[in-house]
């Protein structure tokens, strides 16, 4: 097992036509993820070149979904059409088959767009949100496995350890500190730097608990928002599985977006400080630095007898 | 993007929300002009910065450094105030708890109308993370500062969450109203403001909209007396005529440089500069810098996809900061390959003649490709395996911390 995405999941591409979806779809087909299909409004009858294979585009995802009887969708469309593309997925997936997972890796949709699209996912029970402004989804395999979004999949392999972050690179940073002490990755989840979004902090933590494949958990926070200490006090209350965490913005400036929209330390809340205080005090070891997550992680492991 | 207070009321004005009357100005001629047409004997004259705590800031001459004033909001009783109080905020630097040290030069005037206040409320509508949903909270503890009240008295501040499909139902501004102990007229009138300014909110892409006093007038009129407008930056493609408001001189030259270069960047106070790919890993960057002793001077973010000639840009950007001695640059190569980062560096070097020693550490893609271009460039490039090693090596190639 592992959360929410399995290493064969059937994955659908929203904007496969545009340059991001292209590019992207391709090389989860090159990693090994079962790309079936894509939907461009307008463009349904082609088929869309992903390299090794050709996929065929439909005009809506309801059709997508009926044809391909697809598990999840990836949304690569500009930032003006993505709420509109999230609740559409939302509304196909219920339909058509009651459940699914959308993935949003845009970056920029307005606020207000993604309070109307997450009250809409909420009242969907089946269907799950990720992101948006992330780097997706993946479940490693043996051979690839599925890699719905854009990080680079040459640096994961299969294994234990759960990753949760707000952030993209700094993921991949988390990744490349499991397999530097000889442990891959259950699943790993970019939950996004909006300020809102559809799948948060805690609802990774609950299923990594739950799932059998999950033995430690990683989760990387940023400043801004009080998600952090919300995970914490879940944590410190629902965990047996051990969590080491690190958080980014020790240094940042009160005041200023920290490139993210979401990270921005507001009206003296939202500071990395608070937040590690809070990770440290339900028990989440932290790194001071990302390239100490290895060790933290190591000593987690052992000191739970799983090393 | 943050509006000056005379925008927010006209914008209020134009939605039929209640201001009283004013006049933005900015010559000290305006403003007494101004005081004949409002024909009121009391106005407030106002300074019109990009920052809160106005009323409590100190203006200061900007070549002297002389204290000019206390107060960058005066109520003025004849037209000889008007005319002082417009020369000290005219041309002068205004240092708020919000503005910092450095303070910000008063252009921009609005001269308003008095009128007979009863009491002073506070009110703000944002959209809260956590629920996901626009949250009004208000309070009658007006005109002070609510980081305060949050902090002594969170009893005393009231909140509503607001579908966003639905607005403000009639039961929920009428159960607000009844919380800020208003009645009668006093309240009717506060309903159909509240639901007023959440729409406005709501159509404008609001960031947030806080109202530092709402005031009651003797006449139980609720009365918008301030507007501190700002929007939300990723929805301004659909609101041309809020971008037009935008005041450039209000922020960071260099930001906005960085902004149209697809960069996104903030300057620090530190001596070692940064280039990082991703927000989290540019804040990461920052946080071990100081960890091993150094201090960052600028967050830096080039993003997914940036290509050589953005990495210059960063550079160009990063060297323009007299107080930079040394660069890292920290790159996990995902979308972003590690030979177009090195050979961006590289081109970045030789074009603006980089002395300051640079540190390049390139991990993910390519990775291999990218190091070997650095190491065949024959540069003077330091390169690092990991961060805390880069982070290490940058602070001791300067000269320690500072």
């Amino acid at each position: 097992m592992a959360i929410w995405i399995e290493e064969d999941a059937k994955i659908l591409v929203q904007g496969i036509t545009g340059k991001q979806g292209t590019f992207h779809a391709t090389k989860s087909v090159e990693f090994g993820a079962n790309v079936v299909g894509g939907v461009t409004p307008g463009k349904g009858g082609q088929m869309a070149d992903l390299g090794i294979i050709q996929v065929p585009v439909w005009g809506t995802m309801s059709e997508a979904i009926s044809a391909t009887d697809a598990d999840a969708s990836v949304i690569y469309v500009p930032p003006r059409f993505a709420g509109a593309a999230i609740i559409e997925a939302a509304d196909a997936f219920k339909s058509v088959k009651g459940n699914g997972v959308i993935v949003c890796i845009t970056e920029g949709i307005p606020t207000l767009d993604m309070v109307k699209a997450t009250a809409h996912v909420r009242g969907i029970e089946g269907v799950r949100l990720i992101g948006p402004n992330c780097p997706g989804i993946i479940t490693p395999s043996e051979t690839g496995g599925a890699k719905i979004g854009i990080m680079p999949g040459s640096i994961h392999a299969k294994g234990r350890i759960g990753v949760v972050s707000k952030s993209g690179t700094l993921t991949y940073e988390a990744v490349a500190q499991t397999m530097s002490i000889d442990e891959g990755q259950s699943t790993c989840v970019g939950i996004g730097g909006d300020p809102v979004n559809g799948t948060g902090f805690i609802d990774c933590l609950s299923a990594f608990e739950a799932d059998e494949q999950t033995a430690a958990v990683v989760m990387i926070g940023e400043i801004g928002g009080t998600a952090e200490e919300e995970a914490a006090a879940w944590v410190a209350e629902n965990m047996s599985k051990p969590v080491v965490g690190f958080v980014a913005g020790m240094t940042a400036p009160p005041g200023k977006r920290m490139g993210h929209a979401g990270a921005i330390i507001a009206g003296g809340k939202g500071t990395a400080s608070e937040k590690v205080a809070a990770m440290e005090s339900a028990g989440i070891r932290c790194a001071n630095d990302p390239s100490e997550i290895g060790a933290v992680l190591l000593k987690a492991l052992q000191d739970a007898g799983l090393r | 993007m943050n509006i000056h207070e005379y925008q927010g009321k006209s914008l209020f004005r134009g939605a039929g929300l209640p201001v009283v009357a004013g006049v933005h100005c900015t010559s000290v001629e305006q403003a007494l002009s101004a005081y004949d047409d409002l024909a009121s004997k009391i106005v407030a004259v106002k300074s019109q910065i990009h920052a809160g705590g106005r009323g409590k800031g100190i203006l200061y001459d900007p070549e002297s450094g002389a204290e000019v004033m206390q107060g960058g909001v005066k109520i003025a009783f004849n037209r000889d105030d008007v005319e002082t109080y417009a020369t000290n905020l005219l041309g002068n630097k205004l240092v708020t708890k919000q503005t910092g040290e450095v303070g910000k030069i008063v252009n921009n005037l609005y001269i308003e109308s008095g009128c007979a206040i009863a009491h002073e409320y506070y009110l703000a509508i944002l959209v809260d993370r956590e629920e996901k949903m626009p949250l009004i909270m208000a309070s009658t503890e007006g005109g002070m500062d609510i980081e305060e009240v949050a902090e002594s008295t969170p009893e005393a501040i009231h909140k509503i969450y607001v579908d966003i499909n639905v607005g403000v139902t009639d039961e929920q501004a009428n159960g607000l109203a009844s919380s800020l102990g208003l009645d009668g007229s006093a309240s009717d009138s506060f309903v159909t403001m509240i639901q007023g300014l959440f729409s406005f909110f709501a159509e404008k892409d609001c960031a947030m909209v806080e109202i530092n006093p709402l005031v009651r007038t003797d006449d139980d009129e609720m009365v918008l007396l301030d507007a501190k407008v700002s929007f939300d930056e990723n929805a301004l493609f659909r609101h041309p005529d809020i971008v037009e408001l935008r005041d450039l001189s209000e922020e960071e030259a260099t930001e906005i440089r960085a902004k149209e270069a697809g960069l996104s960047y903030v300057k620090l106070d530190g001596n070692i500069g940064c280039l990082v790919n991703g927000a989290g890993l540019a804040m990461a960057t920052m946080d071990v810098i100081k960890l091993y002793g150094g201090e960052p001077a600028n967050f830096l973010d080039v993003g997914g996809g940036a290509d050589e000639q953005q990495v210059e840009t960063a550079f160009s950007i990063i060297m323009e900061d007299p107080n930079v001695k040394g660069i890292l640059v920290n790159i996990f190569g995902g979308i972003m390959r590690c030979d177009i980062i090195a050979r961006g560096v590289i081109a970045a070097t030789e074009a603006l003649g980089l002395e300051d020693p640079l540190v390049v550490r390139l991990v993910g893609t390519n990775f291999e490709e990218g190091r070997a271009i650095l190491a065949a460039s024959g540069l003077n490039i330091h390169t690092a395996e990991t961060l805390a090693e880069g982070a290490e090596k940058i602070v001791s190639l300067i000269g320690g911390g500072q």
